[in-house]
């Protein structure tokens, strides 16, 4: 019963999505406010549909109702309940919906919360959500059903594939998505600002929270999936290039770029036709990020298996979603003139700079992606795009804009001159080229270029926040007020720069990583990266839903034994005779100490013995961006609605 | 002036259309079955592999074609990189086909010496022999898509199967046990 409500609720959400959407987009036209007014009632109840949706899926999934085909065949009854729950978004139908329920709570939150943006802005902006929603709706239902019902049911599920059944990938996909869908409120404010013809500086301030908030996300969604990888997968990597990262890196690229271009609408309303591309851009890419792999054209390991007519519907989607909005930016973008003027030099320019950078690497990755397909496609060439195009061309990106992003926020609005920015950074620089100097001596001159500059874009953090406090040329006490009376966001942009810079420093030291894979006998002991590593002994441990074989491994140093690790191998009863290897991890927040029970044979161990120095940084860094980014959120002045009660923009429907 | 100006601002959906052009051809032809990103068609099957010469690598000698013309059983020809995730995840499974008497001969490809080493000792070396393809443009004339990739050769030194991606346990127990048997 609960799956037909379930079944019948995703219905009901379709027909709301489309009713929102042609109200949301046609009642401003018509000036009719009693029609504007029904866009934000319809988006709370088609956020009240698709929720009692996902909630049927997941209740399905809980009592393990092997009735449902989508829970047979992804779950069991042997799982954890919290893998029963997150195995219901593990799938590509249960997916769908999660994405559209993340959607639809977008739309009810500017719903909720844009009482003081203007009634057509805001019907406008709910009516491409309701759309979008819509169509994406629609695919789940007709092609892509994940309460199609079995009949006679299975005694148990298929069960949960074992890699994910780990709490990294339970939250990652939520997270994740919602970094991706959250674009879509920027790109519906885009889309709104196209057909009013307008934009202003207001209107970069309700867009930058929504594109910082998800950015935070997609930051946090993207770290979370590397430090899976790296930790589940047992390869001890933590990034290989594979299409569907790099379809998770796309947006976060062109979005961090729509981020920085947004606050120049912001204060000085140009580069308007810009931000309102970089906001369509970024939409796409996570449109494309996420249904382009599922549509089977990207060789991917981690793609979900789709039918081709599923892929076809999803272009025909895409094709609508994207190429409708650029025929309009097309039309409608010569009228939004900058009125805003700022010299080449100028942190207007700098800003400019970061996007040029960025989309660049958007670019290079882009085409590194596609390029196998189309290569194919057009010329019956295969071919392979791997890692060492990737690093090749990333870098020598990568390294300018490392060295422009510390300069930048030292370069004061609309004109500004070199030197004193220059003379505000010169002790990050000095610092920066002795660390250059001394790393590459003892290691090469790639970590050390990688480390310099993390710390180089660190220390101009942190000069930057001492030069807003005049630190040191107040008295301390002064400074301190100062500090306190900065604004959250300065904070955050500071930190958000800073974590940018841990993350390039651990990187780096990733690239000095040791390892050795050995086979030791209980008893036996081997020396690497001057360590002593024992295999003490193997011992059998049972599980929730597999039998584990754990070797216990004591790490010493000068003799003195400070860490005992417990690397195991996993069998599971379902999938049955699956293995997963569960890597042990021991970390000082510097260095990682990375033990993989690989293989047992003739009573001994296969061990990969792994140092990994600074490896933490990499996500450490990734949550400090996004807590940098969460910071700035916090700020009054850009918490939604937050500046409209300051200063009430008059607007009158188009 | 301004037309060129308006016909920039249609750029982007020129491109998205050239580009969804090329999706909506690639989806036909894999709904027709003629294209299959994850299990290509490749065009050395029925043939020898094309004529090249390959240096060894991690002090191993290199091979060249002639060196494939008849080997005494058949044998797969594997291409890998240190760099390559899949790669890790079917080393397992090459150890266990050259632990049970299986000849492989490896192809590094794209690859640094040293890295193909720690790669080598990391996941371990089910190779009798190690050629490296670091420009790789052998590689290309193979029409190697993407590494990880393994050819199976025959006694006459003919390919006669072809896996783009890793040899899961499925591949092995479903394809490549079959043919190697057929091919005995």
């Amino acid at each position: 019963m609960i799956p037909e409500l379930g079944h019948f609720a995703l219905a009901l959400a379709v027909a709301i999505a489309f009713a929102q959407g042609v109200i949301g987009i046609f009642a401003p036209g018509l000036r009719d406010p009693s029609a504007m007014r029904a866009a934000p009632a319809l988006a709370l109840s088609h956020f009240l549909a698709i929720g009692a949706a996902f909630l049927a899926l997941i209740y399905a999934g809980v009592v393990s109702d092997f009735t449902v085909e989508n829970v047979a065949d992804y779950s069991s009854s042997l799982v954890p309940l919290i893998y029963r729950i997150t195995g219901t978004w593990g799938n590509h139908d249960g997916s769908m919906i999660l994405w559209c329920f993340i959607l639809s709570l977008c739309g009810a939150t500017v719903a909720s919360f844009g009482h003081n943006l203007p009634a057509s802005l805001r019907a406008r902006v709910l009516g491409v959500l309701g759309l979008v929603s819509g169509g994406f709706l629609l695919f789940t239902l007709t092609v892509s059903d994940p309460f199609t019902r079995l009949w006679p049911p299975p005694l148990d599920g298929a069960g949960v594939n074992p890699i994910l059944q780990d709490p990294g990938l339970a939250f990652h996909p939520p997270v994740l998505y919602t970094g991706y869908v959250g674009f879509s409120v920027a790109f519906a404010f885009a889309i709104a600002a196209l057909i009013e013809g307008r934009i202003d500086a207001a209107w970069g301030r309700w867009v930058r929270p929504w594109a910082l908030l998800s950015w935070c996300f997609l930051t946090s969604g993207i770290a979370l999936g590397s430090w899976w990888s790296y930790y589940t997968l047992g390869w001890g990597g933590y990034w290989f290039w594979d299409p569907v990262e790099n379809a998770a890196l796309l947006p976060w690229l062109s979005g961090t770029a729509l981020l920085h271009c947004a606050i120049v609408v912001e204060k000085r309303e140009a580069l308007k036709a810009w931000t309102v591309l970089l906001a369509i851009t970024t939409f796409s890419f996570s449109l494309s990020g996420t249904f382009l792999v599922r549509s089977g054209i990207l060789n991917s390991v981690h793609s979900f298996a789709a039918a081709p007519d599923q892929g076809l519907f999803i272009l025909a989607l895409l094709g609508l979603t994207i190429g409708g909005s650029l025929l309009l930016f097309a039309f409608r973008a010569p009228v939004l003139a900058a009125t805003g003027m700022f010299s080449p030099l100028s942190r207007e320019s700098a800003l400019i700079i970061n996007n040029i950078f960025l989309c660049s690497i958007a670019a290079v990755v882009f085409t590194g992606t596609l390029y196998p397909p189309f290569a194919d496609l057009l010329f019956g060439i295969q071919l392979s795009v791997g890692a060492p195009f990737f690093n090749q061309t990333v870098l020598p990106l990568t390294a300018p804009l490392i060295l422009a992003m510390a300069i930048g926020p030292l370069l004061p609005w609309k004109r500004a001159a070199l030197r004193p920015a220059l003379e505000r950074i010169w002790v990050a620089a000095l610092i920066a080229v002795v660390i250059f100097v001394v790393m590459t001596a003892s290691t090469n001159a790639i970590t050390a270029l990688g480390l310099a500059g993390g710390i180089w874009v660190i220390l101009s953090a942190i000069t930057d926040l001492a030069e807003r406090t005049k630190f040191l040329r107040v008295p301390l006490r002064d400074s301190l007020t100062r500090l306190t009376a900065l604004p959250r966001a300065a904070f955050g942009a500071a930190l958000g720069h800073a974590g940018f810079g841990v993350m390039v420093c651990g990187i780096a030291g990733m690239t000095l990583a040791a390892q050795k894979v050995i086979i030791l006998a209980p008893g036996q002991s081997t020396t690497m990266a001057g360590y002593t590593w024992t295999l003490d002994s193997l011992h059998d441990a049972p599980g929730p839903n597999y039998a584990a074989r754990v070797a216990d491994v004591t790490i010493s140093q000068n003799g003195k034994p400070f860490l005992t690790l417990h690397p195991s191998r996993r069998v599971f009863v379902n999938p049955a005779g699956v293995t997963t290897n569960d890597a042990a991890i021991h970390t000082n927040g510097f260095q990682d100490i990375y033990v993989v029970f690989a293989a047992e044979q003739n009573g001994g161990a296969e061990l990969r013995l792994n140092r990994h120095p600074l490896a933490p940084e990499i996500w450490f860094g990734g949550l400090i961006m996004a807590l940098g980014g969460a910071l700035s959120l916090s700020d009054r002045r850009l918490r939604i609605g937050a500046p409209a009660r300051a200063k009430k923009p008059e607007r009158v429907p188009a | 002036m301004t037309t060129r100006r308006n016909l920039l601002y249609a750029a982007p959906l020129a491109a998205v259309a050239v580009g969804g052009a090329g999706f909506y051809t690639i989806l036909r032809r894999m709904q027709a079955n003629d294209y299959d990103p994850h299990a290509l068609p490749s065009p050395l099957i029925g043939k020898r592999p094309p004529p090249f010469t390959l240096p060894g690598t991690n002090g191993q000698p290199g091979f060249s074609n002639t060196d494939l013309l008849a080997p005494p059983r058949p044998m797969l020809v594997n291409w890998f990189a240190s760099w390559c995730g899949p790669c890790a995840q079917e080393a397992a499974n090459l150890d266990i086909l050259a632990q049970n008497g299986l000849t492989i001969w490896g192809i590094a490809y794209q690859d640094t010496p040293a890295a193909t080493a720690a790669y080598l000792s990391q996941y371990g070396n089910p190779y009798a022999r190690l050629a490296a393809d670091a420009s790789g443009l052998t590689a290309i004339n193979w029409g190697v898509y993407g590494v990880p990739e393994t050819y199976l050769i025959d006694k006459t030194g003919i390919v006669r199967w072809r896996w783009a991606g890793a040899l899961t346990d499925q591949v092995l127990l479903g394809t490549l046990g079959p043919m190697l048997h057929q091919y005995a």
